[in-house]
C-alpha cells in the first residue's frame, strides 16, 4: 500500500509540532523516521496511524484519503515502545484480539483465530508460548508478541514506534535483523521511528531524517551518510567534524590562509566546512592545508582518534589516524579532508541555501 | 553515648553491634510500637469488642429475638436496599468521572476533582440538610413535587440521594490514580486493532481496573451502609419504614435497649470487619493493580 503524506500540519495548541510535511511511500518499503526528540518523527506516526489528526493536508493509503478516517476504519498495525500487550491476556489471546473485536460478518470462528495466533508466533519465533502472560515474557518476546498482534489482523500498513527503545543493546541488534526478515517475508508497508542512527542506517530502505518538525533529507543510507543535504544532518548522521571558514571567489579560507580546498559553486561569504573524522589526510608542510595542536588523544578500536585545536580561535576538531600514528599533546599537525562539504551560512530570514559539492569535486578539490 | 562520640570510630564501632543507619535501637522500636498498639487497642480494638460484648450479654436467644424484631428487619432490609441502588449508581458514576478525568484533557479538570473532594469534606449533615433545602415543603421543589404525588424526604429517595451524596468519591477516588498510571497506551493498542470504543473499555479497560474498582466498591459499600449523619436528616426516622440499620441503633439505644442496639450494631460491626478482611485480601494478592496502596 502506498503511503503519501500531503503537506500535512500539526500544532499542539499552538505550538507546531510538523510544519507541512510531503513525503511519498512506496508500497512495500521499508522506511525510518529518523530524528532527535522533539524533531516530530513520532507525532508524524500517529498521524499515519489516525491517533492523532492533522491540523492541516491529507495522508492518502492508495487513492483514498485515509485522514477523513477512524484509527478503527485505517486497517493499521501499531506497535509501541512499550508493546501495550493486554496484561490480562494470554500470549494467543493478544494475538487474536484484533480479529475476535471484528464485527460478526467478518469475524473468523474461534479455532480459525486460535490457528492463526500460532501460525503468527511460528512467524515470531515463539511457538509454544501462547499460553503464557506478558509478564512472563522478556522484553525481547514482548515485542515479538507485540508484532504479532499487529500482523494478526492483515494490516495495510506496518507502524512501529521506537520498537527496540526498551531492549538492551543486544537483543536490539537481533531484533533489528528478525524485522527486516519479517518484512522481506511478508511485504508491508512499513514505517518505524526511531531516534538510533545506526538502527535506521541498517534496517530502512530509505531514511526520513526529521528535526525541529521538517524533513532535513529522504534518501538512502548512503544518500543520507555520504551527501548530506544540510548541515543538521552531516552532524546528525554519522561523526563529523565542523569550522567555520570563509568563501572568496571559489576558495575556502580559514581566517587569513587559504587551506586548499576550492568550491567553486559556492557564493562568498562566511560558511562552515563539514568533514568526517576519517576522511583525512595528513600532510607534511602546509602549504595548503588545515594545522592545529593536538589536545587529547583517545585510542578507538583499530584508530586513533586525535583532538586539535585549529587557529587562534581555537576551533576543536577531531580527526582519525592510524593507531601507529602517535601525537603527542602539543604536537602540530597537518592534514587536508579528502571528502568534505561546505554550507554557505544563513542569511537571516532566507530559507537555507544549500549548495552541496559533488564528492568528485571534493576528492579532486585540491 | 557522649563519651562514645569522643572515641575513635573503630573503637566505637567495636562496642556495639552493627546496625542500619536508618534503622532505631531495640528499645525505641519496642517503646513505638507500645504506644502505636496501646493507643489501637484502647480506642479501636476495646470499643469493638464492647460492641460483641454487650450484644450477647443476655445469651444467644435474646439476641435472635432482637434481631427478628419487625422494625430491625425492616431497618436491615431499607440499608441492604439503599446499599443496592447507591453502590451500582455510584460505581457508573465513579467510573465515568476517573475514565473522563484520567484519559482526556479538557479545561476544569481541576475543579471536577475538587467537586468529587467535596463530600470528603462536607459534613454530612449539611449534605442531608442541601436535601431539604432543596426538596422539603418551603422549597421552590416541594410544592411541585407534592402535587404529583412524589416523596423525596421521609422516604426511601431521600435516604438513597443522601448516601449517594456521601458515597461519591469511593469509587472515582480509587480509580483515578490507577487510570491516570496505566495511561492509554492500551487503549491506542485495542482501537489500532480495530476495537470500538465500547469493546476497548469492556476488553481491555475494565479488566485492568477491576481490582482498584472491587477495593472501591467495598470501601463504598462499607460507607453506604454506615452512613449516619446525612441519613438522619433526610430520613425522619418513621420507625420500620426509614429507619436505617446505624439510625435503628440509636432509636433503640436511646429508648434504653442497649441489649436490641447493640445486637444490630453487631450486625454493622460485622459488616466493618468483612469489609476489613476482604480489603486485606486484595491489597494483599492484587497490590500493584490497586492505586491506595501505592500512593
Amino acid at each position: 500500500m502506498d503511503v503519501s503524506i500531503r503537506k500535512v500540519r500539526k500544532e499542539f495548541d499552538r505550538f507546531p509540532a510538523l510544519h507541512e510535511i510531503s513525503l511519498d511511500i512506496r508500497s512495500g518499503e521499508l522506511i525510518a523516521l529518523l530524528g532527535p526528540s522533539g524533531s516530530g518523527k513520532t507525532t508524524l506516526l500517529r498521524l499515519i496511524a489516525g491517533l492523532e489528526s492533522p491540523t492541516g493536508g491529507a495522508i492518502f493509503f492508495g487513492d483514498e484519503d485515509a485522514s477523513r478516517k477512524s484509527v478503527q476504519e485505517r486497517n493499521i498495525g501499531f506497535v509501541f515502545q512499550h508493546y501495550a500487550l493486554f496484561r490480562h491476556m494470554t500470549v494467543a489471546q493478544n494475538i487474536g484480539f484484533g480479529l475476535k473485536v471484528r464485527p460478526r460478518k467478518t469475524r473468523p470462528p474461534a479455532s480459525e483465530i486460535r490457528r492463526r495466533a500460532s501460525e503468527l508466533l511460528d512467524l515470531v519465533q515463539l511457538s509454544g508460548l501462547q499460553d503464557r502472560y506478558p509478564h512472563q515474557l522478556s522484553g525481547g518476546q514482548r515485542q515479538r508478541v507485540a508484532l504479532a498482534r499487529a500482523l494478526a489482523i492483515e494490516p495495510r500498513v506496518l507502524l512501529l514506534d521506537e520498537p527496540f527503545g526498551a531492549l538492551d543493546a543486544q537483543v536490539r541488534r537481533e531484533l533489528r535483523r528478525w524485522l527486516r526478515e519479517i518484512h522481506d517475508a511478508t511485504g508491508h508497508t512499513t514505517i518505524f521511528v526511531t531516534h538510533d542512527q545506526e538502527e535506521a542506517l541498517e534496517l530502512a530502505d530509505r531514511v526520513v531524517v526529521m528535526s525541529q518538525g521538517r524533513i532535513e533529507q529522504v534518501g538512502t543510507s548512503d544518500e543520507v551518510y555520504d551527501r548530506p543535504n544540510s548541515p543538521f544532518v552531516f552532524g546528525f548522521i554519522g561523526d563529523s567534524s565542523s569550522l567555520p571558514v570563509r568563501v572568496e571567489n571559489g576558495h575556502l579560507w580559514l581566517q587569513d590562509r587559504m587551506i586548499g580546498l576550492s568550491a567553486p559553486h559556492v557564493p562568498d561569504g562566511p560558511a562552515t566546512l563539514y568533514f568526517r573524522p576519517h576522511d583525512v589526510e595528513l600532510v607534511d608542510g602546509c602549504g595548503g592545508c588545515i594545522a592545529g595542536t593536538v589536545v587529547a588523544t583517545h585510542r578507538v578500536a583499530a584508530t586513533r582518534r586525535l583532538e586539535l585545536e585549529i587557529g587562534g580561535e581555537r576551533h576543536r576538531v577531531e580527526i582519525e589516524v592510524p593507531a601507529e600514528r602517535m601525537a603527542a599533546a602539543g604536537t602540530r599537525i597537518a592534514f587536508r579532508p579528502v571528502r568534505w562539504q561546505v554550507f554557505p551560512e544563513r542569511r537571516n530570514g532566507e530559507t537555507a541555501v544549500h549548495r552541496t559539492e559533488e564528492r568528485e569535486l571534493a576528492l579532486t578539490g585540491t | 553515648m557522649a563519651i562514645e562520640a569522643f572515641l575513635p570510630a573503630a573503637v566505637g564501632h567495636s562496642m556495639r553491634p552493627m546496625r542500619k543507619a536508618t534503622t532505631e535501637r531495640a528499645g525505641v522500636r519496642l517503646l513505638l510500637m507500645v504506644i502505636a498498639l496501646a493507643f489501637l487497642g484502647f480506642f479501636l480494638f476495646l470499643p469493638l469488642v464492647m460492641v460483641f460484648v454487650e450484644a450477647f450479654r443476655n445469651g444467644m436467644s435474646a439476641y435472635w429475638t432482637a434481631l427478628a424484631e419487625p422494625d430491625t428487619v425492616a431497618a436491615i432490609r431499607l440499608t441492604l436496599t439503599v446499599a443496592a441502588i447507591a453502590v451500582p449508581l455510584n460505581l457508573i458514576f465513579g467510573v465515568a468521572a476517573a475514565w473522563a478525568i484520567a484519559k482526556f484533557e479538557f479545561k476544569g479538570k481541576a475543579f471536577l476533582i475538587t467537586l468529587i473532594d467535596l463530600p470528603f469534606s462536607v459534613s454530612p449533615v449539611i449534605a442531608g440538610l442541601v436535601y431539604v433545602l432543596l426538596f422539603g415543603a418551603g422549597s421552590a421543589l416541594g410544592p411541585w413535587l407534592k402535587s404529583h404525588g412524589i416523596e423525596i424526604l421521609f422516604a426511601v429517595p431521600g435516604i438513597v440521594l443522601a448516601t449517594i451524596f456521601v458515597t461519591f468519591p469511593f469509587v472515582a477516588r480509587e480509580l483515578i490514580p490507577l487510570m491516570q498510571e496505566q495511561g492509554t497506551g492500551d487503549e491506542e493498542a485495542a482501537i489500532s486493532l480495530g476495537a470500538s470504543g465500547w469493546q476497548t473499555f469492556w476488553y481491555v479497560t475494565l479488566p485492568n481496573i477491576k481490582w482498584g474498582l472491587l477495593y472501591g466498591v467495598l470501601l463504598c459499600n462499607a460507607r453506604a451502609m454506615g452512613e449516619f449523619g446525612a441519613v438522619s436528616v433526610v430520613s425522619g426516622r418513621i420507625r420500620g419504614l426509614t429507619t436505617t440499620m446505624p439510625l435503628q441503633v440509636e432509636i433503640l439505644y436511646n429508648e434504653y435497649n442497649a441489649g436490641a442496639a447493640f445486637a444490630v450494631a453487631s450486625l454493622l460491626a460485622m459488616l466493618a470487619l468483612v469489609t476489613l478482611v476482604l480489603k486485606g485480601i486484595l491489597e494483599y494478592r492484587f497490590g500493584d493493580s490497586i492505586a491506595a496502596r501505592k500512593h
